[in-house]
């Protein structure tokens, strides 16, 4: 199982914080897809992926237990 | 305090000063990013923000390292506040201190931009009449505060408060 999180826009969008998905195998891009599928009206265009707290690849694979955090751009400062 | 930080409470930026400071140091470097009230001719009546708080630690340390690296003998303190945020209040610190000032210069300014770049954090602007969420923010003019401007908003993005 892994553990996704959803923030600032992308929450209020899912009206999700987070959530579990059995994605363990996937790849970061068919998590996006898996998302994409879920929330059809989200846009992902510009969201980065953060696989246990550290910027991911989209060939990255998760694990089970890992958690994946979708980060929109970001706006600190 | 910890050098690398995501707080909730009100900024005290001396006790970020204080931890950079050292006898080696010359030159202290103190920003303090604050909220402003007027963004492209709109009124905000405060910010709301919002982290990913263990990554957004983690990536301020980051930042950290990148500074030691690239200005060796630097010391850096880096705090940015998160929930609601009225006008003038501070938003982020960041300290630097080095033997001589330009190092405490230049990495202080390194320091706001790859927070902009790399750090989950995110900053909602509430208006009279309607919220946004603010994204990317890097290479847009800087204005008086020293924080970029976000681009304008398309009408579409919007959402009206009910």
């Amino acid at each position: 199982m892994i553990t996704l999180y959803y923030f600032a826009g992308l929450r209020e969008a899912t009206g999700t914080a987070q959530e579990q998905a059995e994605l363990e195998g996937r790849t970061v891009d068919e998590l996006l897809d898996w998302v994409r599928h879920k929330y059809p009206h989200l846009s992902l265009d510009a969201v980065r992926v953060a696989v246990n707290e550290e910027y991911a690849l989209p060939d990255d694979r998760l694990r089970s237990g890992d958690t994946a955090a979708l980060i929109p751009p970001v706006s600190g400062g | 305090m910890k050098p690398y930080e995501i707080v909730t409470e009100p900024i005290d930026p001396q006790r970020y000063a204080d931890y950079v400071l050292r006898p080696e140091a010359g030159a202290v470097t103190l920003f303090t990013g604050h909220v402003r009230e007027w963004t492209r001719g709109i009124r905000t009546l405060y910010l709301a923000y919002e982290a990913y708080v263990p990554m957004a630690e983690k990536m301020l340390a980051k930042i950290g390292a990148e500074i030691e690296q690239q200005w060796p003998g630097t010391r850096t303190a880096i705090a940015h506040r998160i929930g609601e945020l009225k006008i003038g209040e501070i938003a982020v610190v960041i300290a630097v201190s080095s033997a001589h000032r330009k190092d405490a210069y230049e990495a202080n300014e390194y320091a706001i931009e790859r927070i902009k770049e790399l750090v989950p954090i995110w900053k909602k602007e509430i208006w009279e009449n309607g919220t946004e969420w603010i994204g990317d923010q890097r290479g847009k003019p800087e204005t008086d505060s020293g924080q970029a401007d976000p681009a304008p908003i398309p009408p579409k993005t919007r959402r009206e408060l009910p």
